[in-house]
């Protein structure tokens, strides 16, 4: 099977190409351009636009939100080849994907792997069609980087669980209508002694308190559970298998965060441009500031290398070796986009350091604040130090000197 | 350290006490929450002034103490580090090292008592973009009668909100001179910035302003403002050594409390290098900045040279302090709760103020003729 697909003559391939051509022409009006509301996830939905709304509705029915899900529960059954097509098609008439949030990027592609045929049949559906909001409740105020300390109780009552406990960093908690977290169903045990559970966010006990962030937003939210009662069939997969099952949606999580090879791809005006306007070039055209010059040179590089890496970590994947590069995206891309901010703030110079009001253009305000909700990308999602870890101690093999 | 005399050691340490108890970080907050567009508590710097702190580089005649800019640049550090907002570096630091250089007695003597007492609030206004270039000043300055009208605008004028006296470089014919406007000059127009770091960058409007004969400061030479913006850059980095100083003592207590992995933080040897390297980097920092101010009390002739080098030494270093701060206070630092996004927000603003790291590293090496 999977040798005809890859074999697949390119006129198959063009079909597909003008398949969906035609679809987008028919169900992205042009009007939406520009309109995709990037910071939807931390900063919750903006009021609900009916073009936006008719754009969502027709790509979730589609299941092309989701493109390579299954289409069994609502994706759109693409193979690698047809989603990257798709992707391109969409990025050459400025589509964009209405459906996201950290259900598409985690919750799914976990669920998939671990959750039952019953689970499946509701959880997925609506994540394809962009009607639920998940957030996760992982962390704690004492469990970060040591996540497995975590401390949230789950208690087997008979006939349903009851959760006593607090999360913190819970993203969206306050505009999430679902929360999938990890609980601790056994004290005697670490490791072992962690569920994966799915809740409503609705349930009496649930209570959120947003963060407000050096940024401004508050896209997190500390959350409360007291006596909180979740059904008997909400925990996915085994009990006492929750810690693996919520490593490998951190999996998810690092691969999405690394910016998945997105970064430095045409994603808005490249540094070198954005130095041009605020610095100028010289007679030859070199951005005038040869200081500035030489680490936009360098940074453009790494992004380079990070992309071609990340295109290397996906061809390695696909043909069925899973590559140790996988290991380094996290982090890389992390770094990466930091310094892109960085950069971007220095060739704005004071005009990148605006916080609102009067004398900064949006995009200057824009920078400013991304940059600072940047910060938190090394911390996130497993630490810089904490993949490292990883990195020296499961691939390297180094241990700890004790 | 640089080795301090008697008085240096009195006035830091006195600095350092009353930055701790009188003008903690919480205050900065709490300025920062009303939202006050002059960014500063004005009842704080009366206490400075009363100090005497107005007027650390002002002669005696004039009514300072002519401790020096050593000395000012160690109650500046120290303020820094609480985060104190005041216009002690823009007004008694920078305006003031403009009239100290280019003026005359008669300038001195008209304007330098008031700043000594903490009465009148000075701003140096050069920038008239996003980013430092002296060397691209338009504002013009031309003669009408015996005096002068002044007209352009100049951007992120450092406490220009609360400053009854502006220093507005400006071009005279071939060469760029140093101005006295009084902000309430009719002409002059102020508005308020609103940036990361709550204090005051004001955006200033000059209309054909009409100044008398002597406005313009001419006592101080063709390289009067050079020698102005090496003093303001200078002062600007003393403020930057006192927030990386504590933008690492907060990051090591924080280690030395926070626990995971059943462990405290500080024992882990990879945080461990990482806190040395800091440690490494500050003490650099520390002798070079403080190395310029120095040079500039000794009146040696290296001054340019040593500032480029304080100031790009301090805008890299700040910068790698400020980065690790929230890195490895993780998601606790990130929140508007902790001070440790003041460090960062602050510290990007200074790296910016009269030249980032790249500008003096530029200007180091054409200093030293390659």
């Amino acid at each position: 099977m999977a040798t005809t697909e890859m074999t697949r003559p390119d006129a198959t391939a063009e079909d597909f190409r003008a398949e969906a051509a035609a679809w987008l022409a028919d169900n992205f009006p042009q009007s939406l351009v520009g309109k995709e509301n990037l910071l939807a996830a931390i900063e919750g939905e903006s009021k609900p636009d009916p073009e936006v709304a008719a754009w969502k509705r027709a790509m979730g029915e589609k299941g092309w939100g989701t493109p390579t899900w299954p289409v069994a529960y609502g994706g759109g059954g693409l193979d690698a080849k047809q989603a990257r097509i798709l992707q391109e098609e969409m990025a050459r008439i400025n589509a964009w994907n209405p459906i996201g949030g950290m259900g598409v990027m985690m919750l799914g592609p976990t669920l998939l792997e671990f959750a039952s045929e019953e689970q499946k049949q509701r959880y997925i559906p609506p994540i394809c069609r962009g009607e639920i909001r998940w957030c996760q409740g992982y962390s704690e105020p004492g469990a970060g980087s040591d996540l497995a300390s975590l401390q949230t109780k789950c208690e087997d009552k008979g006939d349903h669980w009851l959760i006593n406990g607090q999360k913190t960093w819970t993203s969206g908690g306050q505009w999430a209508d679902w929360c999938f977290a990890l609980v601790r169903t056994d004290t005697s045990k670490k490791h072992e002694g962690i569920s994966f559970i799915l809740l409503d966010m609705k349930s009496p006990g649930v209570e959120v308190k947003p963060i407000k962030m050096i940024s401004g937003a508050s896209p997190f939210c500390e959350t409360f559970f007291t006596d909180v009662k979740v059904p008997k069939d909400q925990i996915v997969g085994e009990i006492g298998n929750g810690w693996t099952i919520g490593k490998r949606l951190l999996q998810h999580e690092r691969t999405n965060l690394s910016g998945g090879g997105r970064m430095g791809r045409g994603a808005g005006p490249s540094l070198a441009d954005i130095a041009r306007k605020y610095v100028g070039v010289d007679d030859e055209g070199r951005i005038a500031d040869a200081d500035l010059r030489g680490r936009i040179i360098k940074h453009e590089m790494e992004a380079r290398a990070f992309q071609a890496t990340a295109r290397r970590v996906t061809a390695e994947a696909k043909s069925g070796s899973l590559s140790l590069a996988s290991s380094i995206l996290k982090n890389v891309g992390a770094r990466i986009t930091q310094e892109r901010a960085e950069l971007t703030l220095e060739i704005m110079g004071m005009n990148g350091l605006g916080w609102e009001g009067e004398g900064f253009h949006p995009l200057e305000l824009g920078t400013t604040r991304g940059w600072l909700w940047g910060k938190a990308v090394t911390i996130y999602g497993g630490t810089t130090e904490i993949q490292n870890n990883v990195i020296a101690k499961r691939i390297l093999g180094m241990l700890d000197h004790q | 350290m640089a080795v301090l005399n008697e008085e240096q050691t009195m006035l830091r340490d006195m600095a350092r006490d009353w930055a701790r108890k009188e003008s903690p970080v919480k205050a900065y907050r709490k300025m920062r929450d009303g939202g006050a567009a002059i960014g500063f508590d004005p009842q704080a710097f009366a206490k400075m002034a009363e100090m005497g702190w107005t007027g650390v580089i002002i002669p005696e005649a004039h009514g300072g103490s002519d401790f020096g800019y050593l000395s000012l640049g160690l109650v500046l550090e120290e303020c820094a580090r609480t985060l104190t907002a005041s216009p002690l570096n823009a007004s008694s630091l920078a305006a003031t090292s403009a009239v100290l250089l280019g003026g005359t007695e008669a300038q001195k003597a008209a304007w330098l008592p008031g700043i000594a007492a903490g009465e009148t609030i000075a701003a140096l206004a050069v920038d008239e973009g996003p980013r430092h270039a002296p060397d691209r000043v338009e504002a013009v300055a031309e003669r009408r009668g015996d005096g002068w009208t002044l007209k352009g605008s100049k951007q992120f004028v450092a406490e220009g909100d609360a400053a009854s006296l502006l220093v507005v470089a400006a071009k005279a014919g071939d060469e760029i001179g140093l101005f006295l406007v009084p902000a309430d000059a009719k002409g002059v127009s102020v508005s308020a910035r609103s940036m990361v770091d709550a204090r005051s960058h004001a955006a200033i409007t000059l209309d054909g302003v009409l100044l008398a004969a002597d406005a313009r400061l001419e006592a101080g030479g063709a390289d009067l403002l050079d020698r102005v913006l090496d003093r303001a850059r200078a002062g600007v980095a003393a403020e930057m050594l006192g927030l990386a100083v504590q933008a690492f003592e907060d990051t090591l207590a924080y280690l030395k409390t926070r626990s995971q992995f059943g462990e405290i933080l500080s024992r882990f040897q990879a945080l461990q290098h990482r806190m040395a390297n800091l440690f490494t980097e500050i003490e650099l920092m520390r002798s070079v900045v403080e190395g310029a101010l120095e040079a500039i009390d000794a009146g040696r002739d290296d001054v340019p040279v040593r500032v480029a080098l304080a100031k790009a030494t301090a805008c890299q270093t700040l910068h790698l302090v400020s980065r690790e701060l929230i890195q490895l206070h993780g998601g606790i630092g990130m929140t508007d709760e902790h001070d440790a996004g003041f460090y960062l927000k602050r510290a990007r603003v200074l790296e910016n103020q009269y030249g980032n790291g790249a500008f003096h590293r530029e200007r180091f090496a054409r200093l030293n003729g390659y």
